[in-house]
């Protein structure tokens, strides 16, 4: 085969890390300054580790994500395998599902304020939690319904002809053959939703910041390292959760 | 019967209660009046007047920027993206993967952080200028952080891997027989990506431009942060009717103008993949 | 269907209790009881990131005995929408600016200041009983007060400013190292007191005068900014920022803060208990710990804005007066500035010209 330059691709690398090497770099610096490097040190974890708003913003993120991801993932697989057996020739039905998925995040996020307005909701986790579920949802059917158009319907055929009940066969049959589209899904919505501002924004209640509110609240009061300390945290994790996910999968592959 | 019930009826009823209803009241509010605190004052009855303030110039305005920030903001990342994806298509099979984690990456620390790094990159005292300074180029630091160009930056450097992923996956898929066939009937390389590899991508590529097109155009965030209040788009302007104007018509309005064009858009997709699938 | 039924569950925990609708006007409020055991209650307070003191919550809870929460807003704006948009925001206590206390009070969404409840009402500088956004502390107790003026730096600046034209027209030494405020009536501020106007117009001639003057001012500016300016002085990324007193960094020796000869404002930023709390014993007994003199000297001197607390401000340490020289404005001198109030209606008009003016 030709050889192709990979100068694009350096280039691209160079632009996508360099503010995350700034970023990492600056974490370490003595002074309270993003800018001048000052000497190492790791004095702004110890500022991170003792910051209630922060620990109390991330727990609060890791609750709304895991019960967002509950929810979008059974409502999504039953969607997804009614879409596929129940809604005929029905385009509006399918389209409806992958609506929240295009929709500008402003838009789902001031539709659900001003809904939560109108039946005088309270504003807390739960609505953060219902609200992430909205867009949860879209992408759990989506990739559950990719899955779907893979796996061979005679499976589900000889089940019911040797006498499973429906149940049976959905919880036996249907679901372990889509189990890995579902758990692509829920693993998609637990990240997005970790990551979410815009809708948590406008539909946390005032107590309970997610994460990200918390940290646009940090950026919006200025430019700290103890920011960059929590940016080089994050990556961190993200990098672990990679390499894991590369292992296991090769894992899979060589079973 | 009752199994079709069980199945699409929660995930269903979830989307009319939470998305088809708050879509429909955002409609429904864009008749009303504004209340003197916010909210609806249904009690002053209906009005056309909130749809007759959108043709006002200062939003025409805003919303031609937003659709122009947005633009630039899609065509570099097509133009970054499009040679990445390409190479990463050649590399070696187990590089690929790699490549491809590689780029998706930073997409997963925190959005905000992301754009908060451009902040300490970008400003007077920051990383770019202090290097520039450094090295004589310039005496004075450049004005680069609180412009246009940042936020388009800010916008790329967001939305870039949503360029990158689907490009490539069309990219890959294109037979290497037709590129072999190409080749044998004696075109050049150039000849070869112009005529074979390209139009066989154009469905990635119109992919790619929507998924960065889109939240490019809503997003209020960067151009809050690396637009230091100058450069306002579509979603500030929406974000502040309802929260700081207290005026959830007008509010209204805009969303519904912004989903409008996007339903253009997704249209204008739909259409154009097919054409190009049908050949 | 099931599913909407949990949805419509989880969302209406206040229906058929207490749940009162908002904007129902400030009904008669349900008798408070003084002998409440406070030890039982949960407080949970918000206020602008690094506004009171970090250890306030401990102090407070091993006075009166109630744990006590803190959320963090960054502007007015944010709180006023949430506190809006719910029937129970969660919240017991908000600080909010004047005029925003005066909204929502008009609202219905405030328990009226049961003065008996506040013994420490006494220590409030009598002038602070009759600002125009809530005559008589019906609804709000002020926190702070103070005025809105020039921060600069004196080796930056080439002259010392002494008139909001100097922001509005900057000298070349200024031009593209200033910021002004971004939170909309004190991006109008200077503009309406360079022309002569009130801060309180809502006359079309006058607002179409300071978008005027605004749009020409714009190109001068570094940024629209309500939270870093200080930062910036401070690091030189700035020379001249529009400020309020309490934040403009007096202490470095560099710095410097002057209120323009054509005057300037009077801001309160007040305590305000919801309806909606189910902790109104200890919500008041949290703004009378507040207002007892050794706490919010306290306060004072840790977030250098003056109180408007006589006794308090009688505590103060003379050496950081010395240091922040806008702490020791008299409250004769502060209450020439003029009272902001909330504008209703007009406030349409008000974001329309802040659109434009960042827009343009």
């Amino acid at each position: 085969m030709r050889r192709v330059t990979l100068l694009p691709l350096w280039l691209t690398y160079a632009f996508l890390y360099t503010p995350v090497v700034v970023l990492v770099v600056m974490s370490f610096n003595r002074s309270d300054s993003p800018y001048e490097w000052s000497g190492f040190s790791t004095a702004w974890y110890a500022t991170l580790a003792r910051d209630d708003e922060v620990l109390r913003g991330l727990a609060n993120t890791l609750i709304v994500a895991a019960g967002a991801t509950a929810l979008s993932t059974v409502l999504g697989t039953l969607l997804a395998v009614g879409l596929a057996r129940h809604a005929g020739r029905s385009r509006l039905l399918p389209a409806l599902s992958v609506l929240p998925a295009v929709l500008p995040d402003i838009v789902l996020a001031i539709g659900l304020l001003a809904f939560y307005s109108l039946v005088s909701a309270t504003l807390g986790l739960h609505s953060v939690l219902l609200a992430h579920t909205v867009f949860g949802l879209a992408f759990v059917t989506a990739v559950v319904r990719t899955r779907i158009a893979h796996v061979d319907p005679s499976l589900e055929e000889a089940s019911r002809d040797l006498g499973a009940g429906e149940v049976t066969t959905f919880l036996r049959i249907t679901l372990p053959t889509l189990a890995p589209g579902i758990v692509a899904g829920a693993l998609l919505t637990f990240t997005l939703s970790l990551d979410e501002f815009v809708i948590a924004f406008f539909t946390a209640g005032p107590k309970d910041p997610t994460l990200p509110i918390v940290i646009y609240s940090m950026i919006r009061f200025g430019v700290t390292p103890e920011i960059n300390a929590l940016a080089t945290l994050l990556l961190a994790v993200s990098f672990t959760v990679v390499i894991a996910a590369q292992r296991v999968s090769r894992l899979t592959e060589a079973l | 019967m009752r199994a079709r019930l069980v199945l699409l009826g929660p995930g269903l009823s979830y989307l009319a209660v939470l998305l088809l209803l708050p879509l429909a009241l955002l409609i429904g509010y864009t008749v009303f009046r504004r209340g003197r605190f916010g909210g609806i004052a249904y009690e002053d009855g209906t009005t056309g007047e909130n749809f007759a303030r959108i043709t006002d110039p200062l939003y025409t305005g805003v919303l031609t920027d937003s659709l122009r920030i947005a633009a630039v903001t899609t065509l570099l990342a097509l133009l970054l993206g499009y040679p990445a994806a390409y190479a990463i298509s050649r590399l070696p099979g187990r590089w690929r993967t790699v490549a491809l984690v590689l780029v998706v990456l930073p997409f997963w620390t925190n959005f905000l952080i992301r754009t908060y790094a451009w902040i300490v990159l970008l400003s007077s005292r920051g990383v770019v200028n202090s290097a520039l300074t450094g090295i004589g180029v310039i005496d004075r630091p450049l004005k680069l952080l609180y412009t246009e160009p940042a936020v388009v930056l800010g916008l790329l450097y967001a939305y870039l891997p949503l360029m990158v992923l689907p490009l490539y996956s069309a990219i890959e898929r294109v037979d290497p027989r037709l590129l072999e066939a190409s080749a044998d009937l004696g075109a050049r390389p150039a000849r070869t990506f112009w005529s074979v590899t390209l139009p066989h991508t154009l469905p990635g590529v119109l992919t790619g431009c929507v998924f960065v097109f889109v939240p490019s155009l809503g997003n209020f965030v960067v151009p809050e942060l690396l637009g230091g209040g100058h450069t306002v788009m579509v979603g500030n302007l929406i974000r502040d009717q309802f929260l700081t104007a207290r005026d959830w018509p007008f509010g209204s309005v805009l969303a519904l103008a912004l989903m409008a064009f996007l339903v253009l858009l997704l249209m204008a997709q739909a259409w154009a993949g097919r054409r190009l699938g049908g050949r | 269907m099931a599913a909407t039924a949990a949805v419509l569950a989880l969302l209406l925990p206040a229906c058929g209790g207490d749940g009162q609708p908002g904007g129902s006007g400030p009904a008669a409020s349900a008798s408070l009881d003084p002998e409440a055991d406070l030890r039982e209650q949960r407080l949970t307070v918000s206020n602008w990131d690094g506004y009171m003191p970090k250890d306030l919550p401990a102090r407070f809870k091993s006075a009166v005995g109630t744990p006590m929460t803190v959320a963090r807003h960054s502007t007015n704006e944010e709180i006023v929408a949430k506190l809006t948009a719910s029937a129970d925001s969660g919240i017991d206590v908000a600080f909010v600016s004047g005029q925003y206390a005066q909204a929502l009070a008009a609202q219905g969404l405030l328990e009226p200041i049961h003065h008996d409840l506040v013994p420490h009402l006494k220590n409030l500088d009598p002038l602070a009983a009759r600002l125009a956004h809530d005559k008589g502390n019906v609804y709000s107790v002020p926190y702070t007060w103070g005025t809105t003026g020039l921060c600069y730096r004196k080796d930056l600046v080439g002259r010392t400013p002494d008139s909001w034209n100097d922001l509005l027209k900057p000298s070349a030494a200024v031009k593209g190292r200033a910021t002004m405020l971004k939170t909309e009536r004190w991006l109008f501020l200077p503009a309406q007191k360079a022309l002569g106007y009130s801060v309180n117009t809502t006359d079309e001639q006058q607002l179409s005068r300071i978008k005027e003057l605004l749009l020409s001012a714009k190109d001068g500016l570094l940024a629209y900014d309500d939270t870093t300016f200080g930062d910036r002085l401070t690091s030189g990324e700035a020379a001249l920022a529009e400020a309020w007193d309490g934040w403009c960094p007096t202490d470095d020796k560099r710095i410097g803060f002057v209120v323009p000869k054509e005057g300037s404002d009077l801001w309160t930023d007040t305590m305000v208990i919801l309806k909606s709390s189910k902790n109104k014993e200890a919500a008041h007994a949290f703004i009378d710990y507040v207002l007892d003199p050794k706490t919010h000297s306290w306060v004072a001197s840790n977030i250098f804005y003056k109180v408007p607390n006589t006794a308090a401000m009688a505590e103060l340490d003379p050496a950081l007066l010395k240091r922040y020289p806008a702490l020791a404005m008299p409250p004769g001198q502060l209450l020439k500035g003029e009272s902001v109030v909330d504008l209703g209606d007009a406030a349409t008009a008000y974001t329309r010209i802040v659109t434009e003016v960042t827009a343009g």
